[in-house]
């Protein structure tokens, strides 16, 4: 049975996000980041940083609350019990601070099928509170057995 | 950095409740990396580890390659295969493929018991 690609194109509501300095700290210390910029606010600065900056794979942190609607959406339809993440890229802009807003937006970019099996490929687009553009993320989910 | 040089390698053994730390730091909860129990009856071996986590390590060792500036880190694509498994230990090495200017690309792998868990990791680097 081919995958219903109906959904491909689909947009879904932003997604706003406040980055805080000890959320930073609590993921930085769960992946093992040991760079003090994550930690001391004078590292932060002395290194010609704005604040405290967030690790790069912190993107998944502010936007995770935009992709999750996407995922789960009943329209794209995919069978979670079947489901794997299967790739992820990330592209980065302005580095995102403690102190920013991130607003966060996701589409739902491509369903397709392959081998029998289905992708469901979504793209966020993640801006700062000035418009910059900090990150943009490209979510592949596989669905074995489609 | 130039084309053929290796990163330096990053070894990380994520203790047993590291699943959960990363689970409370990055907000995702689903069972199968803090529920042995779960995991087991649905087939997994245990908890497993979470695959952004293990990006996260492929991204700690590239940007610790670039000189550990958060900036130096442009962008990474990756493939999560396999799964990850807490109190075993996760090798991340790496290779550059190209160079142009400041910038560099570096081809990585995580590997945990000889297994890749992520492959086919590009990064793109630029020195600071």
């Amino acid at each position: 049975m081919p995958v219903d690609a109906s959904a491909k194109g689909k947009q879904y509501p932003p997604f706003e996000y406040e980055v805080g300095r000890e959320k930073i700290r609590e993921y930085a210390q769960a992946v093992g980041e040991d760079n003090a910029v994550y930690f001391d606010r004078g590292a932060a600065k002395a290194a010609g940083l704005r604040d405290v900056p967030a690790p790069p794979m912190f993107a998944v942190v502010y936007s995770a609350g935009a992709l999750g609607p996407a995922i789960l959406d009943p329209e794209v339809g995919i069978d979670f019990a079947r489901m794997v993440h299967g790739g992820q890229e990330f592209v980065w802009g302005e580095p995102v601070c403690s102190g920013d807003t991130i607003t966060t937006v996701a589409e739902c970019k491509d369903i397709f099928e392959k081998d029998g099996k289905g992708f469901y490929v979504f793209e966020s687009v993640s801006t700062n509170q000035d418009g910059q553009e900090v990150v943009r993320g490209a979510w592949t989910n596989i669905v074995r057995g489609v | 950095m130039d084309v053929g040089d290796s990163i330096p390698e990053l070894r990380v053994t994520p203790d047993r409740f590291l699943p959960h730390r990363y689970a409370g730091a990055s907000g995702d909860f689903n069972p199968i990396h803090i529920d042995r129990e779960f995991a087991t009856q649905v087939g997994l071996p245990g908890n497993i580890l979470h695959g952004l986590y293990g990006m996260a390590l492929v991204a700690r060792a590239n940007a610790a390659a670039a000189g550990g500036d958060p900036r130096s880190l442009k962008r990474l694509s990756v493939q999560f295969r396999g799964m990850g498994l807490p109190e075993q230990e996760i090798v991340v090495t790496g290779t550059v493929t190209a160079t142009d200017g400041d910038r560099a690309t570096v081809d990585t792998v995580a590997e945990q018991a000889g297994k890749q868990i992520i492959k086919n990791a590009v990064a793109e680097l630029r020195s600071p």
